[in-house]
């Protein structure tokens, strides 16, 4: 009987089983990889807002302190977005025709709020806490990253679970001092860190003293045992990664 | 499918055979050895309807597809969506707002809640609440542990009416013939009926409002009757405590409140008082006190408690020794008890099968001079409440363990049904010209001889306010909307007579008035709002100098201090004149006793209250007729018959259930149910006991009669559900025993060693959480239940749902019984999470949905669970909880202001369970750990432990070997429950101990 098929037939059908795995394996790869995208997570995305207002200008221009508005950051779970009053504080002041600035005069006027949009935006089921991770020693810029570069507010971060396990299971690497001694013959310039957008974590060029007692104590790295990390893990009683990465930790 | 069909859905629980045979029963009790526990009168007479029960993890049908197209049909089509299904999660999050204030209020720290003081009025009496806020939300009432009416406690009532405030049922707008009007439109089209009435000076103007103990809403109810010199005011309340008065005025000439002292009591007597049930006035501090009274450890010391009883409770439940008597019979008994006693030869004697209990109980009672107490029920005879007084003042009780003061019912000197038949005469003389309700329902619950309705329908004009639009509201011109304690400003005063301040917690949600804006409209034409109206009146009555911070001080602590009522040194007269006794009923008794759950019907719209099994009988959604098994016998009734119920030609139709511990010849109906126009959830279910109740006899009336239908109505009860077999799950003893083998818990079963598991052994650094639950102190009394229902949005699910056992209730209470079904001893047990440290739930996930923590929670994972339920399978306790269908509402935007911002609503195909109030773990412990200190001991409680008003529950750290609980955990009472499976379970028991007389325990 004669063959039916081509010998090249034995080619095709290996190709297009491998061909069918690789297709299979790249839906899946590409599948992953989309949510994990910026399209899924907004990571990177500057969403619409009623007032496009500048963090940059305000953070790093002007240099407002991250707790004027955000005033619960340290003892309460939730930051807090400021109130209308806060914005009018210094926009019946200056700029105080400017018509970008309109909404927030009506918000005003009318005693209606200011629907913002949310960017750092945890699903339902996650229960974030703010002030323990300050207290900690957690920065601000660590998770909301150089807030004081952006112009139009976005989440720098993916807010997925395994970015928050990354810092659970480590967390002496995102560890940072609250004071640290910035001119070596005035200790009183020692300036909070957590909320510094530009702290830069200890190196053997770029050293961080801080204050142990009446002492003074000098780090040249963040991680290892001798690191300002692991310090700062010990002396803040950070519970450890078994406990921090507990499902109740974060669901309830 | 068809079988479904045919047989009808709860078929398995109770029973299907046709008749339960007592004499198998007994004998079946006779042959064992030991105490032998039982929970349904199916499991006692081994039905085989209960042996496939207990086979099975869900009752039948709670697992089953039961709609009209096949499973497979389901399959079929469903198949593609549910491949599509596996998708859902990969949804993009849509873009949520954030609406930050305008002005932030500045007490206000965001994402903290805030407490407030309040009061929670129950017809005349209130109790003193903390109310937690969400930004401006109230979402859980706590106790006030400062306030003399709560110590801390809450009964169901309390904790379920923040759920009632939210009601998407409440009336929402004001109506005329159905039309809705505005306040303003309300008020100038009232204004010239006031104004012809004033002419008048109101003589044809009536208020008929509920009982009220607000000092303020008294005055201006005065000020009302003093511009309109004609008015009268009437009040109706159908759970009224008219012969509590008029027992006092028959002792002391005089309505007096009477008072209980537990904590000096060592002998209590109930004449069929049910002070340990929500809704008594002095629950939560009678509660705490008997609880504390009754721990064993006070070995001697420790509180005897009798009962006489009619309609089983959960107080008598507690009782050492219980004599089941008809409501009628239980004057004669404390007649012959006052004559044996030899405070008053008042006739009676005892029966036959009364004298041995009662020579036990007369010897204990004159042994126990000073320290023994006797109560009488609200439901008694005026008669023998005068009795009760009487024996009090011989015992040397009165100024100890009883004490006398003016009555909190400004208006007890008449009683409340005089009142409303006068009204009821006036309104049918067309005197009546213009009447106004005030949250007061009588066309539904007047006695069934007062015709109100049709005296009503005579008035000219009707104004009702009131939070729905009840049945009055339906036969009224007029509907006002009213408003929730919540929602308003007054006062109120405890049982106790403590001045308590109701404060708002939120502005009201549909724009209701309270009753005294609508009384002020009606006095002056004012609009004062109910703050200016509460504020003027204790301005008034103020006399210091620092009227500000007087009031502050008073509204931070929820009461005026110092403002209960004064003691009253009276004795009863000895040589009172009684009325003659009336004759025992003949024939079958019929008892009405006010709702465990629902109260008189005015909580019938609650879900969270609906779905709370009645503490003794276990029943929810529905009020069935109760009998004692012997009677039904003798009818040849079962239960989940339907009956048709005949007192005096009226006639009603109900379900049947059969109780243990029910007095012979005697039913037990509960008030509250039948509603036609409570709301989407309590219309319609149940039937209306009000229409068998005659005002003259308003608790218990004789000659009802009972006939079969030959209907099959069935009831949802899960006490039937969750079974765990034979085992030593309730574990008793007498004090005696106690005393002698102090572990005798321990000697029941083996747990075995520590350490014993083939899984990596946990090793729990921080914190090791526990509970540990006395069982002697559980009343039963279900606060904790909804407690939890209220702290963790747990959803309400329906008498059908719960008909297939998919009730929700995270912490649900089992009764035990032991004995005959005649007279048992009942036993609550309270079942959370066990939260085992060996757990067989976490092993069998297959998604690793339940997990353990460092700190020995199993914590539930509900956005890994895929619902495959294999953990509810293997959990040994029965303790989790599936959502079968999409039982949260997610929906209605009211329910989602009440729910708790710190608990996630579960979905439809996830498991759940209780989680040891992980929300308040975290919160306390991030406290600690941002002051740099460990969680201290009782900063941690529980929703349960918080509400429990018989300290109960104790949650804690068990690696703080100075925490309550671990103290509790080294009692020899303590034990697992089934530990002899080695789960190690966190949450344990301490036995249960009876202190009976043993007189009598032969």
């Amino acid at each position: 009987m004669a063959q039916i098929f081509h010998r090249s037939a034995n080619s095709i059908a290996k190709a297009s089983i491998l061909g069918g795995v690789i297709l299979v394996v790249g839906l899946l790869w590409a599948a992953l990889q989309l949510q994990r995208s910026p399209y899924f997570t907004y990571a990177g995305v500057a969403r619409p807002q009623p007032v496009p207002f500048p963090h940059q200008h305000h953070v790093a221009g002007l240099g407002i302190d991250c707790r004027y508005c955000h005033t619960s950051v340290e003892v309460s779970g939730y930051a807090g977005v400021p109130p209308t009053k806060t914005c009018m504080n210094c926009h019946s002041q200056i700029w105080t025709a400017a018509p970008m600035l309109e909404p927030v005069r009506e918000s005003y006027r009318s005693g209606r709020s200011l629907s913002w949009t949310r960017a750092n935006d945890l699903p339902d089921f996650a229960y974030f806490d703010h002030s323990i991770h300050v207290n900690k020693g957690v920065g601000c810029n660590v998770c909301h990253g150089r807030v004081d570069k952006m112009n139009l507010m976005y989440n720098q971060a993916s807010l997925q679970m395994e970015w928050c396990l990354n810092c659970h299971r480590e967390p002496a690497k995102n560890l940072r001092p609250h004071y640290v001694k910035q001119d070596p013959k005035d200790p009183a310039t020692m300036g909070d860190q957590i909320f510094n957008m530009a702290y830069e974590e200890p190196s053997t060029s770029h050293p961080v003293t801080i204050k142990e007692g009446d002492r003074y104590k000098t780090f040249t790295s963040q991680t290892g045992p001798e690191g300002l990390g692991t310090y700062l893990v010990k002396v803040n009683n950070v519970r450890s990664p078994r406990d921090i990465t507990n499902c109740n930790t974060c669901h309830r | 499918m068809d079988n479904v069909q045919k047989t009808g859905i709860g078929d398995v629980c109770p029973s299907k055979k046709d008749k339960l045979e007592l004499s198998e029963v007994r004998e079946r009790l006779s042959e064992a050895r030991g105490p032998q526990y039982w929970r349904t009168l199916d499991e006692l007479a081994q039905t085989p309807e209960f042996a496939e029960m207990l086979h099975r993890e869900f009752p039948k049908h709670a697992s089953e597809w039961t709609d009209k197209s096949s499973r497979r049909d389901f399959m079929k089509i469903m198949g593609a969506s549910m491949a599509l299904a596996g998708l859902s999660a990969c949804t993009k999050q849509p873009l949520e707002p954030i609406v930050p204030y305008v002005k932030q209020p500045n007490n206000q720290l965001l994402g903290k809640p805030l407490f407030y003081a309040t009061a929670m009025p129950l017809g005349v009496y209130g109790t003193g609440l903390l109310v937690e806020s969400h930004e401006g939300r109230p979402t859980k009432i706590e106790g006030n542990p400062q306030h003399p009416s709560s110590l801390g406690g809450t009964d169901v009532f309390n904790q379920a009416s923040v759920l009632t405030m939210y009601d998407p049922d409440r009336s929402q707008v004001n109506t005329y013939l159905g039309e809705t009007r505005s306040w303003p439109e309300v008020l100038s089209s009232l204004r010239g009926s006031i104004e012809a009435e004033k002419a008048k000076q109101g003589v044809g103007l009536r208020v008929l409002s509920g009982a009220t103990s607000s000092p303020s809403f008294v005055a201006q109810m005065q000020q009302l009757l003093k511009t309109y010199p004609q008015v009268k005011w009437y009040q109706w309340e159908a759970v009224n405590r008219d012969n509590v008065y008029a027992g006092a005025e028959l002792a002391f000439g005089q309505p007096l409140e009477t008072t209980y002292d537990f904590s000096k009591a060592k002998v209590v007597l109930s004449l069929d008082a049910d002070f340990l049930s929500s809704g008594f006035p002095g629950f939560h501090k009678y509660t705490r006190e008997f609880s504390r009274r009754r721990r064993p450890e006070l070995k001697e010391e420790m509180l005897r408690f009798y009962a006489v009883e009619s309609a089983p409770t959960n107080t008598a439940a507690k009782a050492d020794h219980r004599l089941h008597l008809k409501a009628s019979e239980v004057e004669a008994f404390a007649r012959a008890l006052a004559s044996a006693l030899g405070v008053a030869q008042v006739g009676g004697e005892f029966k036959e099968d009364q004298k041995k209990f009662a020579s036990a109980l007369v010897k204990d009672l004159q042994a126990n001079r000073g320290t023994a107490l006797v109560l009488a029920g609200d439901a008694q005879t005026p008669a023998t409440h005068a009795l009760a007084h009487a024996i009090n003042g011989a015992l040397g009780a009165a100024g100890k363990t009883v004490s006398y003061s003016e009555p909190v019912d400004p208006f007890a000197a008449t009683s409340k049904v005089e009142q409303l038949r006068q009204l009821t005469a006036e309104m049918n003389s067309g005197k009546v010209d213009m009447l106004v309700v005030l949250n007061t329902n009588p066309v539904y619950d007047a006695p069934a001889d007062i015709d109100f309705l049709s005296a009503l329908n005579k008035v000219g004009l009707r104004i009702h306010l009131g939070l729905y639009q009840d049945e009055t509201a339906k036969y009224c011109h007029w509907h006002l909307s009213g408003t929730h304690y919540l929602e308003q400003w007054g006062d109120t005063r405890s049982f106790d007579g403590t001045v308590s301040f109701i404060q708002p917690l939120i502005s009201p949600l549909y724009s209701g008035h309270s009753e005294s804006e609508l009384i002020e409209f009606l006095t002056n034409e004012d609009e004062a709002t109910s703050y200016a109206l509460t504020q003027r009146y204790w301005q008034s009555q103020h006399s210091g100098a620092d009227f500000k911070s007087w009031w502050d001080r008073s509204l931070h602590d929820g009461f005026v201090a110092g403002s209960a009522s004064p003691a009253k040194p009276v004795t009863a007269s000895a040589k009172t004149a009684l009325p003659a006794i009336t004759a025992a009923a003949s024939g079958l008794e019929i008892i009405f006793r006010r709702d465990a759950t629902i109260f008189d019907g005015r909580f019938a719209n609650n879900g969270w209250l609906q779905e709370t099994p009645k503490p003794m009988n276990q029943v929810c959604w529905d009020n069935p007729v109760l009998m004692s098994v012997a009677t039904a016998k003798r009818l040849n009734l079962k239960s989940e018959d339907e009956v048709e119920l005949e007192l005096n030609g009226r006639k009603v139709k109900a379900a049947l259930w059969l109780t243990p511990g029910h007095p012979d010849d005697a039913i037990t109906v509960t008030l509250g149910y039948g509603r036609e126009k409570a709301g989407r959830v309590g219309s319609g279910i149940g039937f209306s006991a009000y229409k068998l109740r005659a005002s003259n006899a308003l608790w218990n009336a004789g000659g009802v009669r009972v006939r079969a239908t030959g209907e099959h109505y069935g009831l949802a009860s899960p006490q039937g559900h969750q079974m765990m077999e034979g085992r030593a799950i309730v574990r008793a003893a007498t004090l005696e025993e106690f005393i002698k083998t102090p572990g005798f818990a321990h000697e029941m079963v083996e747990a075995p060693p520590p350490g014993l598991t083939m899984y990596q052994p946990y090793e729990y650094k921080e914190h090791k959480w526990g509970m540990a639950i006395d069982l002697n102190s559980c009343v039963g009394c279900k606060t904790c239940t909804v407690a939890c229902q209220a702290e963790n949005n747990i959803a309400v699910v329906g008498k059908d749902q719960v008909k297939r056992g998919r009730h929700m209730n995270w912490l649900r209470i089992d009764n035990y019984h032991e004995g005959s079904p005649e007279n048992p001893n009942t036993y609550f047990q309270p079942v959370p999470c066990m939260q085992c440290e060996n757990a067989p739930c976490e092993v069998v996930c297959p998604v690793t949905a339940t997990v353990h923590s460092s700190e020995g929670l199993n914590d539930m994972v509900y956005n890994r669970c895929v619902g495959t339920r294999y953990c509810s399978n293997n959990c040994p306790y029965k303790v989790r909880r599936f959502n079968f269908l999409l039982f949260s509402d997610f929906d209605t935007p009211q329910l989602k202001f009440q729910r708790n911002p710190e608990v996630s609503v579960r979905s439809r195909g996830v498991m759940e369970k209780c989680t040891y109030c992980i929300q308040r773990i975290t919160h306390a412990r991030i406290d600690a750990e941002e002051e740099n200190r460990k969680v201290r001991d009782g900063e941690v409680m529980t929703a349960c432990q918080q509400a429990c008003p018989a300290e109960a529950i104790v949650f804690g750290d068990l690696n703080d070997s100075g925490s309550r609980v671990s103290k509790l955990k080294a009692s020899q009472r303590n034990y697992g429950l089934l530990e002899e499976l080695n789960t190690r379970p966190r949450t344990t028991y301490l036995a249960a101990v009876r202190n009976p007389n043993p007189e009598l325990e032969s």
